[in-house]
């Protein structure tokens, strides 16, 4: 079972940050595992993702985009209907208990585009914790909305103003605020990456995402899907959809990276199809480096998925040959984007677009390698209303001088 | 050199040691090379120059500012081993430290090979514990390098003994919770954490840094550890008044221990 008492997944994970914080981590890990094996917990989380969060989740069966693809089934995990509208409430939820149970009153949390962000402070009203996020003073600015809704359900957001002054720095500065405040502060990291054990701690808190989809599609059409398919940022939507799936050998495994402007251009965000082995925020795995191991900014049309590294889980099952990861253009997860609308009504998170892109690339190949029709489940990680604006501009929607807040 | 010649000579002497922190290429490699040569001519005993890094979590703002500053001007790994190079020979031993990445990137083996080639002492590292160390265990042992790891206020016993027995050279103990930077006040719990880091260390000494930044707050620490850490206090004179200014308070801190 990975990963080690270490936390390491093969060479992966581990812990390499300052000695300072070892004891918080030793703390986090003995709790997380005592409250995972503890029913008042595993019920209390339960009640508040099925009573609060809305989980499970649809397993939609996608008629009308399957028959416009045509010999194929694919079948949506809709995460985007949860409460916060994206898979992330089942991280902030999990590690907002875990906080009350270990006697602490004050979270802190990083956020790219604001979407972790807000489903922190939303966790933090909801069990009455102190809440603060770190934002790049860029996304600051391109997210005005966001921060609003953190300032309404009573966060405290500092903008980052150090580095690149993205999202990277502000998990900087929230690791800073850590290490400071850490006697009575958890830190609630928001995807599966970081120091032993946030990665195996957050796939744990996300993971009901493939169980659930696993015994929709059981109870739907009799059989496991052929495949299953996740956007790959920080990589915690894809690990919650993987995970019950990975000793299911019949199912393939896709992770799909932000590609940006494609591979060869440099301008991406895919940590494993164009990046190297390195340490970044607290764990080995894959990650944008320049030659002398220094952080390289990604890019990507979804900021989402706009991180330099990558969750060491996904880069153990790359390297093991598990799952298969490959890069999605921003013009073809935006393709995807505008198909999903079109065809089923459903507006999706451009995240997630990547990952209905991958899938609808490789379905040729799979039905060829399969000799029959067939069934996938693209998780829909979250819904795409935060990217309205993003969408609005790449299909030139607005009239010109025409102001979007 | 090894870094106990400098806290030999500081014990005969009876004071603390003043190690004294800059990073490399700031404001210019060349600049920074005379800012080290300074700074060794005012007083410090040891040296530790800073590779600069993209992400540097231990850091707060003052050495964040500075390195940023290094790496926009284009500062390379090997600019830092040729900083070393180039103060190795003015009689204090010279360290560097780095965060881990850039290490393991230049080659963990490699980069100990070039550091000792370039007259180096050994090696700070704020962001890997002797858990995850193995390579470089080995490398600097082949090389027969200083490795220094941390220790801090929140460590158990545990921690401290196992972290100790990895280090060689001198133990870095950080006397706050938190990031680097001068603070009017030196922390309360630094003599706490020395006493039971020297409980585990026996002879090896014992350096506290984060937070120093007078020759009174000097004088403070010294009663008590092995070695007087200052780096963004050194910084900040370095940027805002130059080789004069960082002359000055190199030493003030200094004569704080001699007094």
């Amino acid at each position: 079972m990975l990963p080690d008492d270490r936390g390491h997944f093969g060479p992966y994970g581990g812990r390499f940050v300052p000695e300072a914080l070892i004891a918080a981590l030793d703390e986090l890990d003995a709790h997380y595992r005592k409250a995972m094996a503890d029913p008042e917990f595993t019920g209390e989380f339960e009640r508040m993702l099925r009573e609060y969060a809305g989980t499970p989740s649809l397993l939609y069966d996608a008629t009308h985009l399957s028959a416009h693809v045509g010999d194929v089934r694919i079948l949506l995990k809709r995460e985007d209907l949860n409460h916060t509208g994206a898979h992330k409430v089942r991280n902030v939820l999990g590690q907002a208990l875990l906080t009350k149970r270990m006697g602490k009153g004050r979270v802190i949390a990083e956020t790219g585009a604001g979407q972790h962000g807000v489903a922190s402070a939303t966790a933090a009203a909801y069990l009455d914790l102190e809440c603060v996020v770190y934002m790049g003073e860029v996304d600051t600015k391109r997210q005005a909305l966001n921060v609003a809704r953190m300032k309404m359900l009573g966060a405290t957001v500092i903008p980052v103003t150090t580095g690149s002054r993205t999202l990277k720095d502000a998990i900087n500065e929230a690791l800073r605020d850590w290490v400071t405040n850490v006697d009575d502060t958890h830190y609630l990291l928001g995807t599966a990456a970081g120091p032993h054990p946030f990665p195996a701690m957050v796939r744990d808190f996300v993971r009901g995402i493939g169980v659930e989809a696993r015994a929709q599609c059981l109870a739907l059409t009799g059989a496991l899907p052929d495949a299953v398919a996740a956007c790959v940022g920080g990589g915690s939507n894809a690990i919650g959809m993987f995970h019950a799936f990975v000793p299911d050998e019949s199912v393939r495994l896709y992770g799909f990276e932000a590609g940006g402007d494609g591979i060869e251009t440099g301008r991406h965000a895919a940590s494993i199809t164009g990046g190297s082995h390195g340490v970044l925020h607290g764990s080995r795995s894959y990650l944008l480096q320049d030659e002398d191991g220094q952080t390289i900014e990604s890019h990507s049309i979804s900021a989402g998925l706009d991180y330099p590294s990558v969750g060491p889980e996904h880069a153990w099952l790359h390297d093991q040959g598990r799952a298969r990861y490959q890069p999605v253009t921003d013009a073809e997860a935006m393709d995807a984007f505008a198909l999903l609308c079109r065809t089923e009504g459903i507006i999706p998170a451009i995240e997630s677009a990547h990952a209905l892109a991958g899938m609808l690339r490789e379905i040729p190949a799979l039905r060829a390698e399969l000799g029959h029709e067939p069934t996938v489940i693209v998780n829909l990680s979250g819904r795409g209303d935060k990217d309205m604006h993003t969408a609005g501009e790449y299909f030139g929607l607005f009239d010109s001088g025409e102001v979007i807040g | 050199m090894t870094v106990s010649v400098a806290f030999e000579k500081a014990r005969a002497e009876g004071r603390a040691a003043l190690v004294g922190y800059l990073p490399a290429g700031f404001p210019s490699v060349a600049e920074g090379i005379a800012a080290v040569k300074a700074m060794i001519e005012s007083g410090v005993d040891l040296v530790e120059i800073g590779l600069p890094y993209s992400d540097p979590v231990m850091d707060g703002p003052v050495i964040q500012r500075a390195t940023e500053q290094a790496l926009a001007g284009g500062v390379r790994t090997r600019d830092v081993l040729h900083t070393v190079e180039a103060v190795s020979g003015a009689g204090v031993p010279v360290l560097i430290m780095s965060y881990w990445n850039p290490i393991e990137k230049y080659g963990v083996d490699a980069f100990a090979r070039d550091l000792a080639a370039a007259g180096g002492s050994g090696l700070i590292t704020p962001d890997l514990i002797p858990d995850e160390a193995e390579e470089w265990l080995a490398a600097s042992d082949a090389y027969q390098l200083d490795r220094i790891f941390l220790v801090s206020p929140s460590s158990t016993d545990e921690r401290i003994a196992m972290t100790v027995a990895h280090c060689r050279g001198f133990v870095y103990a950080t006397a706050v919770m938190g990031v680097t930077g001068a603070r009017d006040s030196t922390s309360s719990a630094a003599p706490t954490l020395v006493s039971r880091v020297k409980a585990a260390a026996g002879n090896l000494p014992v350096g506290v840094g984060l937070g120093v930044r007078s020759g009174a707050q000097a004088a403070e620490v010294g009663a008590y550890a092995d070695g007087v850490i200052v780096g963004s206090a050194l910084v900040s004179a370095l940027a805002d008044g130059g080789l004069p200014a960082l002359r000055t308070l190199t030493q003030d801190l200094r004569s704080g221990l001699t007094a």
